[in-house]
C-alpha cells in the first residue's frame, strides 16, 4: 500500500500500518492484507465482491478490522461483507472507508454489510467515513447495514462521517429477537454543497427487545442532510430515536422520526431538534477567554465527540 | 480595581426606551463586594455590562485604570474578568472536565479539575466525565458554573445570584467556598445576592434599585438597616424604591 492509503487507514481506523489481529484491508478493489486467527475466519465470496467474516461462538475480547481505502479516480465498487457472530461471542469490529480522489471522475464505495449476531452475543461495530483530495470528482459512499440480532444479543453501532464525503445515502435496517438490544450512535458533519441522507429502520420483533438510535449532526455552508428514523414496536419492547442537528451558514436539515406501535406493550419515544448554535453557549465560552470562532469550534467538536 | 463611570443602559420596551441603569458610578476595590436590592433593579444588567455581554448606552469602565468599555467579552475575559451566570448554560457533548479545562486556559489533569469540583461540594468522580447537559440538575449546573470561575482565578470574579437553585446543604458548602475565596483571593469578587449569609461576609455592600445605586458601605453600615427591621419597611430599600414600600 502507498502512503496515501496508509494515511487514509490512520484516519478511518486509527491504525498505523497493518493491524496485528484479524483483519482484511481492501485497497482499490484488491485485498491489501488479510490475517485470520483461530477464532476469526475471513473468506472471499465467490459469487460477488466481498467477504464473509465468521467469528466462532464464545470468542471473547477479539477485534477485527475491515477497512476499505480508495485512492483512484473514476472508480466505483459495490462490496458485500457478511458478518457471522457466533453465540455468546463478545467482539469489536472496526470498518470504515476512506477515499482520496485527486481526479475529475467519481470515486465511490457502496458497502453492504449484513450482520448475524448470535444468541447472547455482544458486538461493538465502529465505522468511520472520510474523503479527501482536491480533484473535482465526487467522493461518494453509500453504506447499507443490515442487522439481525438473535435472542439476547446486543449490538452497538458507532457510525461517523468525519468530513469530505460529497454524497452519501446511509441505510440501516435492523430486526431484533427477544431480549435483544441495539444501540446506534451516528455522528455526521457535512460542508460545502454535500448531501447526507440517513435512513434507519428498526423492527423490534422480540419480547423485551429494545433500541436506542441517536444521531448528532452538524451541517455547514450550503450542505443538506436528511434524517429518517423509523422504529416499529411489534412486541413488548422499548425504543427511542433522537436526532439533534446544528445548522450553520445556509445549510438545511430535515429530520423525520417515525415510531409505530403494533403491540399494546410497545413503549416508543422520538425526539428531534434542529437549530443554530445557541448565542448563550457562545457567550459562556467567550467569558472563559475563547474567541467567537474558537467557541464555535469547541461547541461543534463537543457535539460530535 | 474596577471602576464604573456614569454607566447608563436603556433597552426598548412597550412604552419606548426604558432606562435600566442611570448614571452608575462605582468603584470595586479588591475584596468582597456584594450587590443587593430588589428584583428588576438592574443588578444583573450591571454585571453583564462589566463582563462585556451588554454594551452600555453611556459611560465607561476602567480596569486598573485602563478603559475597557469597547473591549469584547473575550478581550475582557483575557484581561481578567470572570462571570458566573445566574442560569448556567448547557452543552451537549462538552464534559465537565472539558469546561473546567477551558476555564483554566490549559489542558488540566483530572486531579486538578476534580479539586475545583470538590471546592463547590460535588463528588468529583461522579461528575468529571459527565456532559454539561440537561441530565444535570439546576443545582449541579450552578455549582459547576461556579467551579469554572474558581478555575479561572482572575482578578475580577462576578457571580450572579450563585445561591439561586441551590439546596440548603449545598448552600452551606457554597458559603464556605466564598469565605475561602474571601480569605485567599487577591482580586475583586462581586456577588449579586439576596442572602444574608453572603451579605454577612461582604467587605462592601452596594444596594441597587430602580437602576441607581441607593447605598454603599460596609456591612456594618448597611446591614442593620437592610436586615434588622423585619417587622416593618426597611429604610434603605424604602428609600431605594422611592417610598413605594
Amino acid at each position: 500500500m502507498q502512503n496515501t492509503e496508509l494515511d487514509l487507514l490512520k484516519m478511518i481506523a486509527d491504525i498505523d500500518g497493518i493491524p496485528s489481529g484479524a483483519h482484511n484491508i481492501r485497497a482499490n478493489g484488491e485485498t491489501g492484507s488479510r490475517v485470520v486467527t483461530e477464532n476469526v475466519d475471513i473468506v472471499t465470496k465467490t459469487d460477488k465482491p466481498g467477504i464473509d467474516i465468521i467469528i466462532k461462538a464464545g470468542t471473547k475480547g477479539e477485534s477485527v478490522h475491515i477497512p476499505v481505502v480508495i485512492s483512484k479516480t473514476d472508480y466505483t465498487e459495490t462490496v458485500y461483507n457478511d458478518f457471522y457472530i457466533g453465540d455468546d461471542a463478545d467482539v469489536t469490529i472496526m470498518a470504515g472507508c476512506g477515499i482520496h480522489n485527486c481526479g475529475d471522475g467519481e470515486a465511490r464505495h457502496d458497502g453492504i454489510h449484513t450482520f448475524y449476531v448470535g444468541k447472547n452475543a455482544k458486538v461493538k461495530y465502529i465505522e468511520k467515513h472520510y474523503g479527501e483530495g482536491d480533484g473535482t470528482g465526487g467522493k461518494n459512499m453509500n453504506p447499507t447495514t443490515i442487522i439481525n440480532i438473535a435472542d439476547g444479543g446486543y449490538m452497538e453501532m458507532e457510525t461517523t462521517q468525519i468530513k469530505g464525503i460529497d454524497s452519501t445515502n446511509r441505510i440501516t435496517n435492523a430486526v431484533l429477537g427477544a431480549e435483544a438490544k441495539l444501540v446506534i450512535h451516528e455522528k455526521l458533519m457535512t460542508h460545502g454543497t454535500q448531501f447526507a441522507g440517513t435512513d434507519f429502520t428498526v423492527d423490534l420483533n422480540g419480547e423485551n427487545s429494545s433500541a436506542n438510535v441517536v444521531s448528532r449532526s452538524v451541517a455547514k455552508d450550503t450542505s443538506h442532510q436528511k434524517f429518517l428514523s423509523k422504529i416499529n414496536g411489534n412486541n413488548k419492547c422499548s425504543g427511542h430515536t433522537e436526532c439533534d442537528a446544528i445548522i450553520m451558514d445556509d445549510a438545511t436539515v430535515t429530520a423525520v422520526p417515525e415510531i409505530t406501535a403494533n403491540h399494546i406493550d410497545a413503549s416508543l419515544i422520538h425526539e428531534a431538534a434542529i437549530g443554530k448554535i445557541a448565542g448563550e453557549q457562545l457567550i459562556k465560552l467567550m467569558t472563559l477567554g475563547l474567541t467567537e470562532s474558537q467557541a464555535e469550534e469547541q461547541i461543534v467538536n463537543g457535539f460530535l465527540k | 480595581m474596577l471602576e464604573l463611570v456614569n454607566i447608563s443602559f436603556s433597552a426598548p420596551s412597550e412604552n419606548g426606551e426604558k432606562e435600566i441603569l442611570k448614571n452608575i458610578n462605582l468603584k470595586l476595590d479588591d475584596g468582597f463586594n456584594v450587590i443587593t436590592g430588589p428584583n428588576g433593579g438592574g443588578k444583573s444588567t450591571l454585571a453583564k455590562i462589566i463582563a462585556g455581554i451588554i454594551t452600555p448606552t453611556n459611560g465607561k469602565i476602567l480596569l486598573d485604570g485602563e478603559d475597557i468599555t469597547n473591549l469584547s467579552i473575550t478581550e475582557r475575559a483575557n484581561k481578567g474578568i470572570s462571570f458566573a451566570f445566574q442560569q448556567p448554560v448547557r452543552f451537549k457533548g462538552i464534559t465537565v472536565h472539558d469546561l473546567i479545562s477551558l476555564a483554566s486556559g490549559k489542558d488540566i489533569g483530572m486531579t486538578e479539575a476534580c479539586d475545583f469540583l470538590s471546592q463547590v461540594g460535588l463528588c468529583a468522580r461522579d461528575y468529571i466525565n459527565r456532559e454539561v447537559n440537561a441530565s444535570l440538575s439546576g443545582g449541579e449546573l450552578k455549582r459547576i458554573e461556579i467551579a469554572t470561575v474558581l478555575a479561572r482565578g482572575t482578578k475580577v470574579s462576578l457571580f450572579d445570584e450563585p445561591e439561586a437553585g441551590i439546596d440548603l446543604w449545598s448552600f452551606n458548602s457554597l458559603i464556605k467556598v466564598f469565605e475561602k475565596l474571601h480569605e485567599t483571593l487577591g482580586g475583586s469578587i462581586m456577588i449579586i445576592s439576596h442572602q444574608e449569609r453572603i451579605l454577612n461576609i461582604a467587605d462592601k455592600v452596594i444596594v441597587v434599585a430602580n437602576g441607581t445605586i441607593k447605598a454603599t458601605g460596609t456591612k456594618e453600615e448597611i446591614l442593620p438597616e437592610l436586615l434588622g427591621n423585619t417587622m416593618g419597611p426597611c429604610k434603605v430599600l424604602t428609600d431605594a424604591l422611592g417610598g413605594a414600600n
